[in-house]
């Protein structure tokens, strides 16, 4: 059976080290915290300004003071520390953050990024994703592998408007796991279950397998 | 006539704000979401009814509070902002053409924002690069990778809020709620700050200060402040892994 959104998780959360400063995107990447290993020290990084991003309170704790990007209310760490938008984003730009899990509404054959609009409904912004997919070392994309009606979103050329250029590194699909290596994109992992055919039918862009 | 330095302490928005606000001005405001935004300044805006406002600011509020209320009279001609997504208004006025939206990344917002207050009147970002908003922008390479300029922003008015202030306008924040307010500071011709205390100058810790009271010009003690939460989201005592994060 393909994997689950909380498999997807699991699976994104063994491209965790010990020291890592992490940036986890709102929605099913927010979710890999929860399969941090234990004794592994893994900092979160939330870009309104705070390093050490904690759980979600308990009720009757929220602090008006204390949220994340998402704008939900968290808790604090022991090792948190605040800052200011400028020096958030001079941690991401400069390079200081290892490792940043978003979401992706289309990934091209040469790893650009397409996440942030879609032309003709509502535009909202791109919000802080241009800047964590030029700057942060290593990242990592948590997506459905087709969109609702079924198109592909491992595409050849992305058609939606881009939030950068050639900067993913490591797909995870609820079908597989997929990795830019010398910019060619390869099949490196199945979900239990699911046979590489059913991967190339529903993919459009061109991949090496990589299975062992 | 040179305008006194001294006193920066005001009563209240109001008078703050009073002879400073005027139609099609340039204002740059802290927050971010809900969190940290200058409620009593905004209120002052939304009652003096000037319009035809740039504002710069990473969000626009929600419906009925933050900069979202500065919508309903049509008070805002153009915001520049990171992500508006909250807001029907918003929305609406946006399709209708009568509202303009410059979209800036948030990290390249808040560094123009910086940069205006810095002195700094352009900087260059990999950030955007080969995306639309690189568009009509110089780019320059720089060891083999090329990046695109950007330009600083200054506004005549910058609104933020801090947690603690002192009557020479030095300012602490608390947690997330720093965020613009500290950059945006620095970046208005006038900076006016309400905070939630404010204290006689000796009673901040100097090496505890987070800005310089140099960059502030009037300072208030807000009256009551709302702060709204905008997604309020708890875990469960139970010892449910799947909802800590």
């Amino acid at each position: 059976m393909a994997w689950t959104r909380e498999e997807m998780a699991q699976r994104a959360a063994k491209e965790l080290r010990d020291g890592y400063y992490v940036n986890l995107g709102i929605g099913i990447p927010t979710m890999v915290a929860n399969y941090i290993p234990d004794g592994m020290r893994v900092t979160l990084h939330s870009e309104n300004g705070m390093l050490g991003t904690g759980p979600f309170p308990y009720e009757g704790e929220e602090d008006p003071d204390l949220i994340n990007a998402g704008k939900q209310t968290v808790s604090e760490l022991p090792s948190s520390v605040y800052f200011d938008s400028a020096t958030s984003f001079a941690m991401i730009r400069g390079g200081h953050i290892n490792l940043a899990i978003l979401g992706a509404l289309q990934v091209s054959e040469a790893g650009d990024l397409a996440n942030w609009m879609i032309p003709g409904k509502m535009v909202k912004g791109m919000g802080g994703a241009m800047d964590l997919v030029a700057g942060v070392q290593r990242i990592v994309v948590i997506m459905d592998h087709n969109a609702k009606d079924g198109e592909a979103k491992l595409v050849k050329e992305c058609s939606l408007p881009l939030t950068g250029v050639g900067v993913v590194n490591l797909i995870i699909t609820e079908l597989g796991v997929f990795e830019f290596r010398e910019g060619k994109l390869h099949l490196i992992e199945l979900a239990p279950n699911v046979l590489a055919g059913e991967v190339r039918s529903r993919t459009d862009a061109k991949f090496i397998d990589d299975l062992k | 006539m040179v305008k006194a330095v001294y006193p920066k302490v005001y009563q209240d928005a109001e008078s703050a704000l009073d002879d400073v606000l005027h139609d099609g001005m340039i204002i740059v405001a802290g927050g971010f979401g809900l969190c940290g935004i200058p409620e009593h300044c905004i209120a002052a805006i939304k009652k003096s009814k000037v319009t035809g406002l740039t504002i710069i600011s990473n969000n626009c509020g929600v419906d009925d509070f933050g900069l979202g209320l500065l919508l309903h009279d049509r008070q805002i001609k153009k915001m520049i902002s990171s992500y508006v997504g909250e807001n029907k208004t918003f929305e609406r006025q946006y399709l209708n053409g009568e509202l303009q939206i410059e979209f800036n990344p948030q990290g390249t917002l808040a560094e123009r924002i910086r940069a205006g207050g810095a002195g700094i009147p352009a900087f260059y970002t990999k950030t955007g690069v080969g995306t639309i908003v690189a568009q009509n922008k110089e780019s320059r390479e720089f060891l083999g990778e090329t990046y695109i300029m950007e330009t600083a922003l200054v506004a005549e008015l910058a609104i933020v809020k801090a947690w603690k202030g002192d009557k020479e306008g030095n300012l602490v924040f608390r947690k997330t709620s720093r965020n613009f307010n500290a950059p945006a500071a620095m970046a208005g011709k006038i900076t006016v700050a309400e905070v939630e205390e404010l204290v006689e100058p000796g009673e901040l810790d100097p090496d505890l200060i987070h800005t310089p009271g140099i960059f502030v010009q009037r300072i208030f003690q807000g009256h009551k402040f709302e702060k709204r939460i905008e997604v309020r989201t708890t875990r469960s005592r139970a010892a449910d892994k799947s909802t800590t994060y």
